[in-house]
């Protein structure tokens, strides 16, 4: 389902909870699809006595990849034609996400119709991990 | 990074679906997708992270006889090889930014080629973790008929000791 240029308003926005208590096991899963098997998202003994961080993490791109299902679901499937993210800060086991896409433009370009987004998540404390933009072609 | 053929399967993209977390049945089930307006099992957005897979040289996967820097039984004290360009981090080096932008719909049946060039590099003075040096690559994803799908732009940042305090 495609969002609509006639009923959408700037400021307009849209959350959903992508993530509650993250496992291990899931940043391990992630590991898995992506192919990417940095000790430092697994290991527990490598990332603590070897990197010198307090625990695993996750990859940034699983916290993008979780806050893509937010904004599939908004703007529908096959829907975006960009999608850019800073990762702000690290995702620690625990951690429940919440995304957020808020509507900053409304656009046409030769003839099809855009929505700019602005996307924030943020983990249970508050604090921001992915800031972004994306933009998805809406219907009229 | 250069990958030759990257094969977009559905039971990979089922897989990376469920490790996103993502239950939409367009990326499960063709059936179902076919009564979706894309009419196809459509790869997520952030799917082309998957290429790895398919990059012989990956660096941070472990190769079939080759020692690996992660721990074992304990921490091995194997130094890591140096990673090419910005991509997932390695080497005291993390992931600082992705961007994608989408010519055309990726679905499962297509088959990927990507090639990646460095772009810009910079520096920046970092309030945790000392100096921060910054580096862009920008990898062009064609399919079957050498038509543009996806360009992504990966930064990566490297820092002089861990960046985190919590």
């Amino acid at each position: 389902m495609a969002l609509k240029s006639s009923e959408l308003n700037i400021g307009d926005q849209y959350s959903e909870e992508v993530c509650n208590n993250l496992s291990r096991t899931q940043i391990v899963q992630y590991a898995g699809s992506s192919g990417d098997y940095n000790p430092l998202h697994s290991d527990e003994v490598f990332t603590t006595q070897i990197a010198k961080y307090p625990s695993v993490f996750a990859h940034g791109m699983l916290s993008m990849g979780m806050t893509g299902r937010m904004l599939t679901n908004y703007v529908g499937d096959g829907r975006l034609t960009a999608y850019g993210v800073r990762f702000t800060s690290q995702v620690f086991p625990g951690a429940t996400l919440t995304a957020t896409a808020t509507v900053e433009a409304i656009r046409e370009e030769a003839g099809t119709q855009y929505v700019d987004l602005q996307l924030s998540t943020t983990d249970e404390a508050g604090v921001e991990v992915i800031k972004g933009n994306a933009s998805a072609r809406i219907d009229p | 990074m250069a990958v030759d053929k990257f094969p977009i399967e559905a039971g990979h993209i089922m897989m990376f679906a469920r490790s996103i977390g993502d239950p939409n049945p367009i990326y499960y089930d063709a059936d179902s997708a076919a009564k979706t307006e894309p009419g196809a099992v459509l790869a997520p957005p952030t799917f082309v992270q998957a290429s790895a897979q398919f990059d012989p040289d990956y660096f941070l996967r472990p190769k079939i006889g080759q020692e690996w820097f992660g721990s074992a039984k304990e921490a091995t004290g194997i130094t890591q090889r140096e990673g090419s360009g910005g991509g997932g981090g390695g080497g005291g080096g993390l992931h600082a930014e992705q961007h994608y932008v989408y010519h055309k719909q990726l679905q499962a049946g297509d088959v990927l080629s990507a090639t990646t060039k460095p772009g810009k590099s910079w520096e920046k003075e970092g309030r945790r973790g000392g100096k921060l040096m910054f580096s862009e690559s920008v990898t062009e994803y064609r399919d079957q008929n050498g038509e543009l799908i996806v360009t992504a732009t990966s930064v990566g940042v490297r820092t002089e000791r861990p960046a985190t305090t919590s």
